[in-house]
């Protein structure tokens, strides 16, 4: 087994080379090759009966299978891998309960439009509908969470069907796809090789706009005396961070992203506002509120960006470049959509645009909101440690280019709003479907789809992180270079802060003060672990972490009654965001 | 500790600028004296489908997790094979029936969509089961309505009656006198008025010969 994993592990110089790739002689040995065919040269499952004959192709291929500790930590390994990478990540699971278990994963590839790719086992044709061992109906469970679904029902075109699914999750909207694979299409014979992977035909997208909406929309924007751009995960999934870099630059127009759009502008550069919503900056959702032209690329105007909608930028004529036709005045009326790929679409924007929009007082105004909403917490020389301050010196302590990843609350918001992010795919985190427990995974898959020279940190909450902790045993084996810091204040920290805004303090069901000493637990797994409690120690046990070549968890201590600010109430208006509990 | 700062600094809300506009529940911005919410109504659209396992339910479900009220749906071959038509009848505010052909257009198995205009030409059939005591009055009534006697008892008669929405709405007002047992519509099916395409990009077909898929959806 150890000389398996060592050559696995060796760098692929011959994935061209046809030799190297498995020879078709089964569904399962088709499907493996298929994966090969698609440049696939990692994969993160857990075992089971039925997708055991997937397993045994594998054994003898070049692509490397990480076995997870639970098909959760599957998805969102393959989840964060496609997001670092640019290309579908791939899970694989077990019939049943396997499949169940991607199902969080899933949905939450699908609602942050992450490629992915999933293979599940599945019982035999023949005892579909049975009620077999180990038998869900997986097409119909996650039918409304994929962007499509297959079953394979033939060992013929299992492996044209697998192309064609990974193909599917990355064109266009970006989402994840399922092939469900029944145990007797795996094993049967076959020695047809799969043919050349490409999405269905009814699903070819639009990429270059059309004419007639780009000069529409130039226009608005020439016009426009206040622009606001917003850059959503959309622009990191089209590549097209360079483009909109430019079109912003050139035209002198300020950004505000979303979450999944941080860093596609570097959040220290003078026209960056950061990203808005419930708890983006002051100064974002102060653009927002007031601009006269939102030019919006590549988002889905999610509520907890909009706040309430009838009071979202309430100002602006909406320009409103996405991929898919069906986000266009979905959520917020478009009064200028254009349809196509995000980078496609700027440019011809931009070369239909006669000037830039005249906007210096704007711009200015945007400055000065930056200066009056600042996003200065409490100043770090008392006790207890606040969690900012965590942040911040990991931010530090880490190069420019540190792929950070997170669980879901309080932890999150803080990691988002005092990291600094300067490139796109180094912010790994579940936006849309809010699930605590992505970040040790996703940092694991991130760690394997990153460079070894790059450094992968994983923000993490108490109770995030033991959702998944059992994750913490793949990082030990194979001695991923993670530091995980715990952001620990015994609560479900955001859980907390609500129910003291909103419902008088009953604090009910949101306390974790037993929570492990996850310092020795982290020793226990064979990882590293520290506990810090004060601001001194903190410089100190960061250092020793990052330095530390394997997985490091550092448990900090930090203010337990610390808040998230600013923050828009659920419906409020963004410009009302409170910036303390007495605003709420 | 007193004098630690609770939150963040900056202008609290009230002190803010906050502008005057407003968007609706659609978020479409609107003028605050004219405010109002779009008006429901009801529309048909028919979609070319690739015949798979599932693809009724693919839609059907769609449908449901996103609220799309849909009133009646049918599925039947075309001129095509491996291609099924689908005839949807929903009610919806617009903006919502915008979605509603989106969204089924990005579904895999979907070829092509389209709403159908007012002149479409759309039927129902239906089958009524009502009491046998009147079979002369029955039988005059059915006539009226150019309907169909399938089966007459002592008992029960049953008849078929096809036509637009409205005509099968009055016809089963009129039988009611009789004392309906059972009844059974089958939803409308429509098809374009005169030599317009039902979907567009729509082709006729031959057997075993697919058309060629003509809209980018997702």
């Amino acid at each position: 087994m150890s000389e398996r994993t060592a050559a696995s592990t060796e760098p692929d110089t011959s994935s061209d080379d046809e030799s190297t790739k498995t020879e078709v002689t089964s569904g399962a040995t088709a499907v493996v090759r298929a994966l090969e065919n698609a440049g696939v040269e990692t994969a993160f499952g857990v075992q089971g009966g039925a997708i055991m004959p997937i397993y045994d192709a594998l054994y003898h291929s070049d692509i490397r299978h990480v076995t997870m500790a639970h098909e959760q930590g599957a998805a969102h390994a393959a989840d964060a891998y496609g997001v670092v990478r640019g290309d579908p990540g791939v899970c694989l699971a077990t019939s049943g309960p396997g499949a169940t278990n991607l199902v969080t994963g899933i949905a939450d590839a699908n609602m942050d439009s992450d490629a992915m790719l999933a293979l599940t086992g599945q019982v035999p044709s023949d005892m579909v509908g049975s009620d077999a061992f180990q038998e869900t109906d997986t097409t119909g469970v996650t039918a409304p969470i994929t962007k499509h679904n297959y079953f394979a029902s033939s060992p013929d075109t299992v492996g044209d069907t697998v192309g064609e699914a990974f193909a599917l999750a990355g064109t266009g909207r970006p989402g994840p796809t399922l092939v469900d694979l029944p145990k007797d299409t795996s094993l049967s014979e076959t020695d047809r090789e799969p043919g050349e992977a490409k999405p269905p035909e009814t699903c070819r997208p639009r990429l270059d706009p059309d004419e007639a909406e780009v000069e529409a929309a130039a226009r608005a924007i020439e016009r426009a005396e206040k622009p606001v751009l917003l850059f959503g995960g959309g622009v990191v999934k089209a590549n097209a961070t360079a483009v909109a870099r430019q079109f912003a630059t050139e035209h002198q127009i300020p950004v505000v992203t979303t979450m999944p759009g941080i860093g596609t502008m570097p959040e220290d550069d003078e026209l960056c506002l950061s990203w808005a919503g419930m708890h983006g900056t002051g100064y974002a959702n102060m653009a927002i509120t007031h601009t006269d032209c939102l030019i919006a690329v590549g988002t889905r105007f999610d509520d907890r960006l909009t706040g309430g909608i009838d009071t979202f930028a309430p100002e602006a004529e909406v320009v409103h470049i996405d991929i898919d036709p069906a986000e266009i005045s979905k959520n917020i009326h478009a009064d200028y959509p254009v349809v196509g790929d995000a980078g496609r679409a700027l440019e011809a924007i931009d070369a239909a645009m006669e000037h830039s929009p005249e906007a210096p007082e704007w711009r200015e105004q945007c400055l000065t909101w930056k200066d009056e909403y600042p996003m200065d917490y409490a100043a770090p020389d008392n006790e207890p440690l606040k969690p900012q301050f965590v942040v911040e010196a990991l931010d530090e302590a880490t190069p420019d280019e540190t792929i950070v990843t997170s669980g879901v609350g309080q932890h999150q918001m803080w990691a988002a709003q005092y990291w600094t992010f300067r490139e796109p795919r180094r912010w790994v985190s579940s936006h849309g479907l809010g699930t605590m427990g992505y970040g040790l995974p996703a940092a694991i898959g991130a760690r394997l789809a990153a460079d070894d020279d790059e450094t992968v940190v994983c923000v993490d909450g108490d109770a995030s992180f033991l959702m998944t902790i059992q994750e913490l045993s793949v990082a030990v084996r194979e001695n991923l270079d993670i530091t995980i810091a715990i952001l620990n204040n015994q609560y479900i920290g955001m859980v907390r802060q609500w129910q003291d805004a909103f419902f008088e303090g009953r604090r009910m069901a949101a306390g974790y003060e037993w929570c492990p000493q996850f310092d020795k637990l982290a020793e226990a797994f064979g990882a590293r672990g520290w506990t810090v409690d004060s601001y001194e120690e903190v410089p100190d046990a960061i250092e020793e972490a990052l330095a530390y070549d394997g997985p490091s968890v550092i448990d900090f201590h930090v203010d337990p009654a610390e808040n998230v600010y600013p923050m828009v109430s659920s419906g409020a208006p963004n410009g009302k965001f409170a910036l303390s509990e007495d605003q709420l | 500790m007193s004098d630690q700062q609770k939150g963040l600094q900056g202008p609290a809300p009230d002190e803010r600028p906050h502008p005057e506009g407003r968007r609706n529940s659609q978020g479409i911005r609107i003028d605050p004296e004219v405010e109002s919410e779009p008006e429901r109504r009801r529309t048909v659209f028919s979609a070319i489908v690739e015949d798979e396992p599932g693809v009724l339910s693919r839609i059907a479900g769609l449908a449901a997790r996103r609220q799309f009220n849909i009133e009646s749906l049918t599925v039947g071959p075309t001129t095509v094979d491996g291609h099924s038509r689908i005839t949807m009848v929903v009610e919806e505010p617009d903006p919502g029936i915008d979605q509603i052909e989106k969204q089924i257009a990005k579904l895999k198995p979907v070829i092509s969509i389209g709403e159908l205009d007012d002149d479409a030409v759309r039927t129902e059939l239906v089958l009524l089961k009502v009491g046998g005591e009147e079979p002369d009055k029955v039988h005059a009534i059915t006539e009226m309505y150019d309907g169909k006697t399938l089966d007459a008892g002592p008992e029960t008669i049953t008849v078929q009656l096809t036509g637009d929405e409205r005509k099968i709405d009055d016809a089963v007002d009129a039988f009611r006198r009789f004392g309906i047992i059972e009844i059974a519509r089958t939803g409308q099916t429509a098809l374009a008025h005169g030599a317009k395409k039902t979907v567009p990009g729509e082709e006729p077909g031959t057997s075993g010969e697919p058309t060629k898929p003509t809209t980018n959806t997702q």
